[in-house]
């Protein structure tokens, strides 16, 4: 089912959470929404779950108004960050709670419940767990059984509150490729919180990254990552190195010494350069962009790290580039140079 | 045992890198071998102290518990059967004993069951819902606590009193409220009602909103989620609270006793009795009904230790 949020004001006392956001989801998409802690990604979720109302906007799931229904009668799997299981149930009646609960009047029969929790239980590969409760499984489980839960009403559309967030690292990678697959299998419009950009490009066909409670860009992973639209999102998003530097008419310059890219429409005045750390590489001498001295060579595995402090900073601008995977003593002086191309120049802002 | 996991995981880790880094995969491991045999100091243990100090400690603690729980309580069965057994269930016979224990079920039936629902309702407002006035909330359900009982009665007798705020229009429409059962049970409610929203409060704040909200999410009306979700998951906290708000309803004895009048056979509860038969020099039936209330306190304590292990259990039973 499609879903679409317009102009959704939601303010928590003085503190805007959402700020006039905008979003429509197409049906059978799955959707991450990405951003630090505090950018309003989960009140926007439990908006569209029913759980928090906004202030004022609309939001319509398959074209009808959701606004006017209660959490209860929108049919959304809601799936909670610290799953929220019903401590006192078995799993089993975890999972054929919403069936239980249902009108008398469409209440299935005892066995259709069985059979469906059953198969509910198969899809997650839990079906050994029925008996137990939720206190004797691990993270990983304890997740998927409130995702079974959450599937157990053939919800419209399914909403999951940063569903890795509470599980370790290795757990996480496969559940997360498992999310994927059962996303193909059962092809529910779902949107995901997650404030893990790794999580967000790897998993969903589509990113939606905010920050301050405003959306700042739309895209594919790749087009997020490639193309990032504001400031925020090229720091957030990938790891970047940023430059000061001074922007006039269309030239850019670090330090007085001008860089040979295009200012791409930034206002003269003082500006942030934001670079990959991948895009620019230590070489000799004189042959680059940026002079520098490399300070340090650290090296994890078969990475290694140079921490270059620039010249013409006083040694104060130092920078993280990604060395040849050779060792250098650290110290020597080095002279390095960043090979263009620099790829993208955003401004953020001029300093006063 | 977890030692030994960890063993194996820097192993792998060590091993999957092996290759590029030309590391032994043995080297560090010793390392750790060391770490774990490092002997613990033989020194005194801080958290104990030497043998003489102990034994005063816990002879003092001995003779205070001897002296000021155990005695009364061995005194109290003594002078109850001091005269036989005979005597005893005769003195518990008597019409104005059996009037007093039937009141004071009454009262304790009555109160108990309008403060669990007063309780729970409290509890659950307090716990689940953020509103404006909240913390007075709070402090007001307290006050029973922190007000004299005889102040709790009395307060009652200015309200209902013949010379009261309400005594006239009570008497022209001749109503009883005053030296009669539903004053009792008003001051009874009154002295009573933190209990159970007292015990619910923690126990619900601690467990949130979340498995509320699922359960909502999940199609379930209001009164399902309450019974279904929140009541279970409060059963035992909510049966603490019972069994303490039980035990001070049957024992309550200032607020009472100035609401009650005294009125033999119709308005004595069982503490009022006690005084009353032992002002009157009758010893063994006095400490015949102490000794039910007594009883009451000594079941009251094993159910309170019971539940308290299922409450702990409870909450543990979340535990990551």
């Amino acid at each position: 089912m499609a879903i679409e949020v317009k102009n959704i004001v939601k303010k928590f006392g003085s503190f805007a959470a959402l700020d006039n956001v905008d979003l429509k989801v197409a049906d059978g998409e799955l959707l991450a929404l990405l951003g630090p802690s505090g950018s309003g990604k989960t009140t926007l979720l439990r908006i569209i779950a029913g759980l928090d109302w906004p202030d004022s906007g609309e939001v319509a799931i398959d074209g009808e108004n959701a606004l006017s229904r209660g959490a209860s009668e929108r049919q959304v799997g809601f799936v909670f960050q610290h799953y929220a299981l019903f401590r006192h149930m078995t799993v089993f009646e975890n999972v054929a709670f919403g069936l239980r609960v249902q009108p008398r009047a469409i209440r299935k029969d005892e066995a259709t419940i069985r059979a469906r929790v059953k198969n509910l239980l198969d899809l997650v590969q839990l079906d050994w767990l029925a008996n137990r409760y939720p206190s004797q499984l691990s993270g990983g489980q304890r997740q998927r059984i409130a995702l079974a839960r959450a599937l157990a009403i053939e919800p419209r559309i399914l909403l999951l509150d940063e569903p890795f967030g509470a599980l370790d690292a290795k757990v996480r990678k496969e559940l997360r490729q498992w999310l994927r697959s059962l996303h193909n299998e059962i092809h529910v419009t779902s949107i995901f919180v997650t404030h893990d950009q790794e999580e967000a490009l790897e998993v969903a066909n589509r990113v939606v990254v905010m920050d301050k409670g405003r959306i700042e860009q739309i895209g594919s992973p790749g087009d997020v990552y490639d193309n990032p639209a504001t400031a925020f999102v090229h720091g957030f998003i990938g790891e970047s190195i940023v430059l000061p530097v001074d922007v006039a008419g269309d030239a850019v310059r670090l330090d007085g010494r001008p860089l040979n890219i295009p200012a791409l429409g930034a206002a003269s005045g003082a500006a942030k350069l934001f670079v990959r750390r991948h895009d620019m590489a230590v070489g000799p001498a004189g042959t680059g962009a940026l002079e520098g001295a490399i300070r340090h060579v650290r090296s994890f595995g078969p990475i290694q790290r140079a921490e270059v402090a620039l010249a013409g900073s006083e040694g104060k601008t130092v920078i993280e580039i990604d060395a040849p995977p050779r060792p250098r003593a650290a110290g020597r002086r080095n002279r390095l140079a960043a090979a263009p191309p620099l790829p993208d120049l955003r401004r953020a802002g001029v300093a006063p | 045992m977890s030692m030994q996991t960890g063993l194996a995981t820097s192993t792998t880790q060590l091993r999957s890198y092996a290759p590029a880094t030309d590391v032994s995969v043995a080297a560090p491991a010793p390392r750790l071998e060391i770490a774990r045999a490092e002997p613990v100091t033989a020194r005194r243990n801080p958290r104990t102290e030497p043998g003489p100090v102990r034994l005063v400690i816990i002879a003092l603690a001995i003779t205070f518990l001897s002296v000021f729980v155990v005695l009364p309580l061995v005194v109290v069965f003594a002078s109850a059967f001091s005269k036989g057994v005979v005597a005893y269930f005769a003195a518990l016979a008597e019409p104005e004993a059996l009037a007093a224990i039937k009141l004071t079920l009454l009262i304790a039936a009555i109160s108990v069951t309008l403060n669990l629902v007063f309780g729970v309702v409290a509890a659950w407002a307090i716990s689940k819902f953020e509103f404006a006035g909240k913390t007075f909330l709070i402090t007001l359900i307290d006050l029973p606590f922190s007000v004299s009982p005889v102040i709790s009665g009395l307060v009652f007798v200015l309200l209902f009193g013949a010379q009261g705020y309400f005594g006239s229009w009570l008497q022209a429409h001749n109503v009883h409220i005053l030296f009669a059962v539903p004053g009792i049970a008003l001051a009874t409610i009154f002295v009573t009602f933190p209990f159970v929203a007292r015990a619910l409060i923690p126990l619900m704040q601690e467990q949130g909103t979340q498995e509320e909200e699922a359960a909502i999410s999940l199609g379930a009306s209001g009164l399902q989620t309450f019974f279904r979700v929140t009541l279970p998951n409060i059963k035992w906290g909510l049966l603490y609270g019972v069994l303490l708000c039980n035990a001070r309803a049957m024992g309550e004895f200032g607020a009472v006793s100035v609401v009650s009048g005294h009125i033999r056979g119709e308005t004595n509860t069982m503490p009022l009795l006690v005084e009353i038969l032992y002002n009157e020099y009758q010893f063994v039936a006095s400490f015949a009904i102490a000794s039910l209330l007594a009883m009451l306190a000594l079941i009251t304590l094993v159910a309170k230790t019971i539940l308290e292990r299922r409450l702990d259990e409870a909450e543990v039973g979340d535990g990551d």
